[in-house]
């Protein structure tokens, strides 16, 4: 039985005409295995192919086919439920959950309700880059997903394509453990984050390879648990938020004018940002869930989860501690590193052989804010975690000022081309040479002596002599030599 | 336990059978004495007896992660009532 000992945090309570309100928030994420194959049959799961191309007899339920269970999907729920630092059960099962559907040949999906392979567990999750709460995990099971049916090809009859039918999927369900849409927000990330560290599932939102159930109740703060609604798939972090916000309002409406909540399934609206009804309580389905009598058992052997858990890639929290210890980076800039395993190995490439630290503030300020600002993912970066390393190597041996860097990596987003070759062939190399600068100081002072000579008084003034040595030296000379020189002349 | 009228048309419903109105006293008849019967196994003692998933003591087959099958969408929709476009075409199932 699910209990809620946490109350929210003040600042997420919502106040009602009867005083204030927390919402207790649980959510049922459905991530596609990322298998080649079906869960129960040898076709493809690829997306996007021609309708009804990659259906076997098995998923089209013909009579007589029978389900055989694929191994590497197996092997992804456990890497999965390693990851969410949960139990492995050795023994699980599958049963059929019954429903009719016409994008369900079969008439039941098997499902995993009595023995899932992966039990309780335990995530961090981050609120915001601020706090940081815990969210427990219930299961983790292994699942049929169900066709595509197509309801606007015409306006008397929906069109059904079984090529999604039989896709392995993992259904991850959390603990009501979330109290605001930031912190939903958060849990999904993190599920993100680590099935793409784990590459168990691609997560891939937009094609509904990862896709949330929502369930929402509101009590007031600390109060009896009352009645949820589940809103199923939910398919954006913003339309996470959105349902949230919307449902949270309604119910508390509902109670507040005297009304009660019906336990239902409803279904959120993206144009409207508003959830309807989808099944009525009158006709809530009754499952009838039994033992699927096609499919034996699954018994794992404890040297067979052992050998799984000790080939576990590094997953972001331990990279973000090391990241921390080893490197001397702030746990926030270490936490937005690891956020995304693309974005943490692109750090990596770049620190190698590097300064930690200043690779960190070049990846996170420049690179990830010239992305973001472009809206382009890492993957697609016009600048390559190689070149990135370059630059950083030419900072930290002086071969160019922090200033010089930025515009040459302009050169290579917008052009291409060798950092190292385009500070060469342009003539960036910084000036360290003290003669050459000391020239052009005596200059600047030869042709503003009454500057010059406020200086002792002023010393804040020296700073417009900085300014125009870097200007003259087209942004090249080293301000530290810029610096000592001008303050042994005019101080 | 016993089942009477009402279950039966609404097991009826979910499993989307056709059961005329006349069937539903006589089916729950059928249906108590199978119950009955089954209720009769109750009188074993099975406490510390593992439950038996299959006949013959064997493990789980698995299948490896390959793309065998597929390809073959005249034969799936050979028997659809209708297709078009190489889709199953069905009775508009939203509202």
């Amino acid at each position: 039985m699910f209990t809620a000992t946490r109350i929210a945090d003040k600042k997420d309570w919502i106040s009602g005409a009867t005083g204030d309100w927390e919402i207790i928030i649980g959510l049922e994420i459905h991530a596609q295995v990322a298998s080649k194959a079906k869960l129960f049959s040898g076709s493809s799961t690829e997306f996007g192919s021609e309708p009804n191309s990659q259906v076997s007899l098995v998923d089209a339920a013909m009579p007589g086919m029978l389900p055989v269970l694929n191994e590497f999907c197996v092997e992804q729920a456990i890497r999965t439920g390693f990851g969410l630092n949960a139990e492995i059960n050795l023994f699980s099962r599958f049963d059929r959950k019954n429903y009719f559907y016409p994008d369900l040949p079969q008439g039941y999906q098997i499902s995993q309700l009595y023995h899932p392979i992966v039990g309780e567990g335990e995530i961090e999750v981050d609120v915001d880059g601020a706090d940081t709460i815990k969210v427990g995990i219930e299961r983790l099971h292994l699942e049929q997903d169900a066709g595509k049916s197509i309801h606007d090809l015409d306006p008397n009859s929906t069109y059904v394509d079984l090529n999604r039918c039989g896709v392995a999927l993992m259904e991850i369900v959390s603990k009501p453990d979330m109290r605001s849409s930031a912190e939903a927000a958060g849990y999904v990330k993190k599920i993100r984050s680590l099935v793409r560290y784990l590459e168990t599932c691609d997560g891939d939102m937009e094609k509904g390879n990862l896709r949330a159930d929502v369930n929402i109740s509101v009590r007031k703060p600390g109060g009896e648990l009352g009645t949820r609604c589940e809103i199923k798939n939910v398919n954006s972090m913003r339309f996470i938020a959105q349902a949230i916000e919307y449902e949270a309002r309604r119910q508390i409406d509902i109670i507040e004018s005297g009304g009660k909540i019906d336990q239902e399934t409803r279904l959120f609206n993206a144009d409207t940002g508003k959830t309807r009804t989808m099944r009525s309580k009158e006709d809530a389905h009754d499952y009838r869930y039994f033992p699927c009598p096609d499919l034996l058992p699954v018994k794992l052997s404890q040297e067979y989860v052992n050998s799984i858990k000790a080939a576990l890639p590094e997953l972001p929290d331990a990279k973000r501690a090391r990241f921390v210890a080893e490197y001397g980076l702030s746990a926030y800039d270490a936490g937005v590193l690891v956020s995304d395993r693309e974005k943490s190995a692109y750090y990596e490439a770049v620190a190698k052989g590097n300064d930690k630290k200043l690779a960190a503030n070049w990846v996170i300020n420049e690179v990830f804010g010239k992305l973001n600002k472009e809206n382009i993912e890492i993957e697609n970066s016009p600048v390559s975690a190689k070149a990135n390393n370059s630059i950083v190597k030419m900072i930290t041996d002086k071969t160019i000022s922090g200033k010089i860097a930025k515009q040459v990596f302009e050169i290579c987003w917008n052009e291409g081309g060798d950092p190292v070759k385009i500070v060469d062939e342009r003539g960036l190399k910084q000036v360290t040479d003290t003669g050459a600068i000391e020239a052009m100081i005596d200059e600047i002072i030869a042709a503003n002596p009454e500057q010059a000579a406020k200086v002792k008084d002023k010393p804040k003034t020296l700073g417009w002599f900085v300014g125009q040595v870097m200007q003259k030296s087209g942004g090249k000379a080293n301000p530290q030599a810029v610096n000592q020189l001008l303050r042994s002349k005019l101080l | 336990m016993s089942v009477d009228a009402e279950n039966v048309k609404k097991i009826a419903r979910l499993a989307r059978l056709d059961v005329p109105e006349e069937r539903l006293e006589p089916l729950a008849k059928e249906l108590n004495d199978l119950l009955g019967w089954i209720e009769q196994l109750n009188e074993v003692d099975v406490g510390g007896v593992e439950p038996m998933t299959s006949a013959v003591e064997t493990q789980i087959h698995l299948r490896s992660d390959e793309v065998t099958d597929g390809n073959i969408r005249d034969k799936v929709l050979a028997n659809a009532p209708k297709s078009e476009e190489g889709f199953f075409v069905v009775p508009k199932s939203v509202e």
